[in-house]
């Protein structure tokens, strides 16, 4: 898997980009890289990156967060530090960015500098699962409002099918061909399969390549 | 097999009202009820329902009124700040004995409190909340499955005794994702002799009105609504019963709460200590007979909620204080972890409540 400079996660609400900010974080870093990640949600009030924040340090992992993430103020302000994912160009950045266009928007402040660096990847995360986003069809209707709105084009895009905990082999291989006629609608190839660890290791000769995704801790 | 998705509560709170039939809302936006109103705002136009952002709460919940009045399945949902300016539109649809459902994704309060989750609207919801002698029906869901049936089961009841159904819910629940399967959604049809669709000049006019310009006949209207409610009390209870059959101890908790304490009552059995749960389901009608029940096999209550102490009371009021209860209690966004709740249930086996 080749790793550009910047990865940058976008797609619809709910469709698991926080989650693989974070494992593809981690894995960068244990492939000893230099990792800063960097959370520009401006929609998501709970479930953010900082939850991970722990085990992003244990790792070695940058954090950049919205003063306010996990507080109780609902106010939708990116710190100044986010420039350091386009400035800093010695380490491996990762943006995580809110849902739908809503989210996307944040991410314009950016892509000037994005663009003139030219080595990045903006990558659909895309889970066949989700009510609103079905089809195919509907799925890139949703990529194109999120390229009007941080005007930047997907480059990739990244199969997180899934059922959260239930989610088996089965569930993965039944998304192959919503996955395969979404690539070939938008033009884009597929950056890698997602799995919970049980199912990615089920899977990782039949697929390639497959992340193995580790979840967040749950109490309830 | 109807299809597993994978939906946040939020999300299957509005689908399953449009499953419900529901083809009007009308909100306001708040956190952390956003994605109803997003979701809405989405699917509505393309199934040729109404999706209308008022210009406020109070503007919001009449709009409800009159939707209602007119005898559609009609919706609103808010969060606790949001829930309080509605409520003077809730006393005028209780007063005018009309169905509505509202959702409460509760938020820490009060005042403009924050933005994580709370249960501490339990009062607001169960105790009325606006002015005036009135009930609402008010659900308690736990997972983002029963988001979905809740909603549809409070759009039926609604219908069938002409009020309010509350889906309480709270920020964790709805802003959670988890896997559900939408069932053919069992719709009950109500005819709405009362409602205002015009007279084709074939009957007499209908009036949809909370005046009444005659003491005494306010006073009968008053007495007619408590009859009903009498019946919601006897026939409507839901609550669920976890590991009870033994228990020595009892734990009850609704929502999120419940999902922690579940958890923690798992923990204690793992120590011996025989201790259950009850989860109210439905937190109006409170589920009395078996809060009784459970007073007389037990040797005291542990009541886990996300405030400061509201359903603790109506535990006291309906087990006759029979047993002690305490209270164990995380508020203002924060959820109690598993071992504090296990370690109030240690405390209840030495006595201590």
């Amino acid at each position: 898997m080749e790793h550009k400079r910047l990865t940058l996660f976008a797609g619809h609400y709910g469709s698991g980009k926080t989650n693989i900010a974070v494992n593809y974080a981690l894995m960068l870093a244990n492939e000893g890289k230099k990792v800063c990640i960097a959370d520009l949600d401006i929609v998501n009030p709970y479930f953010r990156t900082k939850d991970s924040a722990d085990e992003l340090e244990k790792a070695g992992v940058a954090l950049v967060s919205p003063q306010f993430a996990n507080s109780n103020v609902d106010l939708p302000a990116l710190p100044a530090e986010a420039y350091r994912l386009v400035t800093d160009k010695a380490t491996y950045g990762i943006m995580d960015i809110g849902g739908d266009d809503r989210g996307a928007y944040a991410l314009g402040r950016y892509v000037p500098s994005i663009i003139e660096e030219n080595c990045y990847r903006l990558v659909y995360v895309a889970n066949c699962y989700r009510p609103l986003t079905r089809t195919p069809e509907e799925a890139l209707e949703v990529m194109r409002e999120i390229e009007a709105a941080c005007g930047l084009q997907f480059t990739d895009i990244i199969n997180n099918s899934n059922l959260g905990e239930e989610t088996t082999a089965e569930t993965l291989l039944a998304s192959l061909d919503y996955i395969d006629q979404l690539c070939k609608i938008s033009g884009l190839p597929l950056f890698a399969h997602t799995a919970i660890p049980p199912v990615a290791a089920e899977l990782s000769k039949e697929l390639t390549p497959v992340i193995s995704l580790h979840l967040q801790k749950k109490i309830f | 097999m109807a299809e597993r998705v994978l939906m946040k509560g939020n999300e299957a709170i509005a689908e399953a009202a449009i499953r419900a039939g529901c083809r009007h809302y009308f909100g306001y936006p708040i956190t952390p009820q956003t994605e109803i109103a997003a979701y809405m705002a989405k699917k509505m136009p393309k199934i040729g329902g109404v999706f209308l952002q008022a210009e406020s709460e109070i503007a919001s919940i009449n709009m409800v009124y009159g939707a209602a009045a007119a005898g559609v399945r009609v919706m609103t949902s808010s969060s606790s700040p949001g829930i309080s300016l509605k409520a003077e539109g809730l006393s005028y649809i209780a007063g005018s004995d009309v169905p509505a459902l509202v959702v409460n994704v509760q938020r820490g309060g009060p005042g403009l409190g924050g933005i994580q989750p709370s249960q501490s609207d339990y009062f607001q919801a169960t105790k009325g909340g606006g002015h005036g002698d009135y009930k609402m029906i008010v659900l308690a869901p736990a997972s983002v499955q029963e988001m979905a049936s809740l909603t549809i089961k409070g759009f039926n009841l609604a219908d069938k005794y002409l009020m309010t159904s509350m889906i309480l819910a709270d920020g964790t629940i709805g802003q959670m994702m988890e896997p559900i399967t939408f069932e053919d959604a069992e719709i009950e049809n109500y005819d709405k002799p009362w409602a205002l669709t015009g007279t084709n000049c074939e009957r007499a006019h209908n009036i949809v009105n909370s005046l009444y310009l005659k003491p005494d006949e306010l006073e009968m209207k008053n007495i007619e609504r408590f009859e009903r409610y009498k019946l919601i009390e006897e026939r409507e209870a839901m609550w669920e019963e976890y590991m009870m059959e033994d228990a020595e101890f009892c734990v009850v908790a609704f929502g999120i709460a419940a999902r922690v304490a579940k958890n923690a009552v798992v923990a204690a059995r793992n120590e011996g200590i025989k201790v259950g749960l009850i989860r109210p389901i439905t937190l109006w009608p409170f589920p009395k007979d078996a809060l009784l029940a459970a007073a007389d096999q037990v040797k005291g209550f542990i009541s886990v909620e996300l405030n400061m102490g509201q359903m603790i009371e109506d535990i006291r009021l309906y087990t006759q204080s029979k047993k002690p209860v305490g209270l164990c209690n995380r508020c203002g966004g924060m959820i109690p972890e598993p071992d504090e709740i296990l370690e109030s249930i240690r405390n209840a086996q030495k006595g201590v409540f």
